[in-house]
């Protein structure tokens, strides 16, 4: 029986990996979707000033840690794709990916929290057009975490065993973007009040 | 990859982390200074730096083929032309044939007002809740 390689470990006729090429055009399919709706957010916030009164009841220390948490996330994710596919430190790549996993769960914790406390406060997805901006951007980017968690999650057993060392590079990537994401939605949603 | 990047320790890859939450700090403290100019430079400004130091330095665009960064720019022209293709939409509260007709509070009574429209000739009552378009 035949072993044959996986498609994505092949370089592709437009020079770059095709899995790396594959991963950049998800990004930029992603690029359209949050930029959609950051987009109308930001459209419908210079039509209704008044907006800066519901953003005043934003967390913006809760935002902050976060992306403290994220950034250094993705410090996590690129030491460990540095130590696989540089050093073939598996065992550091493995340990680089799971802190990158543990920082996951802490934004999500303190998500979690800003969520409790707004919504206890009255602050509801329906109580006002910018806290459905609101609760809709930063629950499709939490979505967004939790998927890159899993799939570094699921890569970093492989990883470990020496195997597919690429994909902590890909899903890397897609890391880095969940975090650049976050970059823009914590001045639109937490600073401009 | 065009660049040795194994030439990088992970010393470096912590130099632009220690780089990022500098401006991070920047963008906490510009807005507290409550000057609009400051604000937008501090937070927004420092953001796209922020974005372009993850994107160039830990995703590896500053050594990655070039037509990826034309792949990215030519998703975010495409947001460009959304902004701009529907401000006019959002912005504005009246056209040639159409008036905005958002009828939901009473505060838009003042708006309509201010455009030398009356209540009734936007099918809104006396306090603004009732909506029915009209053309004109």
């Amino acid at each position: 029986m035949s072993m044959a390689k996986p498609i994505a470990t092949d370089r592709s006729a437009t020079g770059i990996p095709t899995g790396r090429l594959a991963m950049w055009l998800l990004l930029s399919s992603e690029i359209v979707i949050f930029g959609g709706l950051l987009v109308c957010y930001l459209l419908y916030r210079f039509h209704n000033g008044e907006w800066g009164h519901e953003a005043s009841h934003t967390n913006v220390y809760a935002g902050g840690l976060n992306t403290f948490v994220l950034l250094t996330s993705s410090l996590f994710i690129v030491l460990a794709h540095h130590a696989a596919e540089k050093k073939h430190d598996t065992d550091a790549a493995f340990k680089w990916m799971w802190a990158t996993v543990a920082c996951g769960l802490i934004f999500l914790g303190v998500k979690a929290y800003e969520y409790t406390h707004e919504i206890m406060h009255g602050f509801t997805i329906t109580a006002n057009v910018f806290w459905s901006f609101y609760y809709t951007a930063t629950a499709i980017h939490a979505g967004h975490v939790i998927a890159g968690m899993t799939a570094i999650a699921i890569c970093s057993f492989d990883v470990k065993q020496g195997k597919h060392l690429n994909r902590v590079e890909l899903t890397g990537i897609y890391w880095h973007f969940v975090d650049l994401v976050w970059i823009f939605l914590f001045p639109l949603l937490y600073i401009a009040k | 990859m065009g660049h040795d990047a194994a030439a990088h320790g992970n010393g470096y890859y912590i130099k632009i982390w220690a780089t990022l939450m500098v401006l991070l700090v920047i963008s906490l403290v510009g807005p507290t200074l409550g000057i609009l100019v400051v604000t937008l430079i501090t937070a927004f400004g420092v953001a796209v730096v922020k974005a372009t130091m993850v994107m160039a330095y830990f995703m590896h665009l500053n050594v990655e083929k070039k037509y990826i960064w034309g792949l990215l720019l030519s998703a975010l022209v495409f947001i460009l032309g959304l902004f701009f293709g529907i401000a006019p939409d959002i912005m504005a509260n009246r056209g040639h044939n159409w008036v905005k007709c958002n009828g939901y509070d009473a505060k838009n009574l003042a708006r309509f007002a201010h455009m030398g429209l009356a209540a009734e000739e936007i099918g809104l009552n006396k306090d603004g809740k009732i909506c029915t378009p009209q053309r004109f």
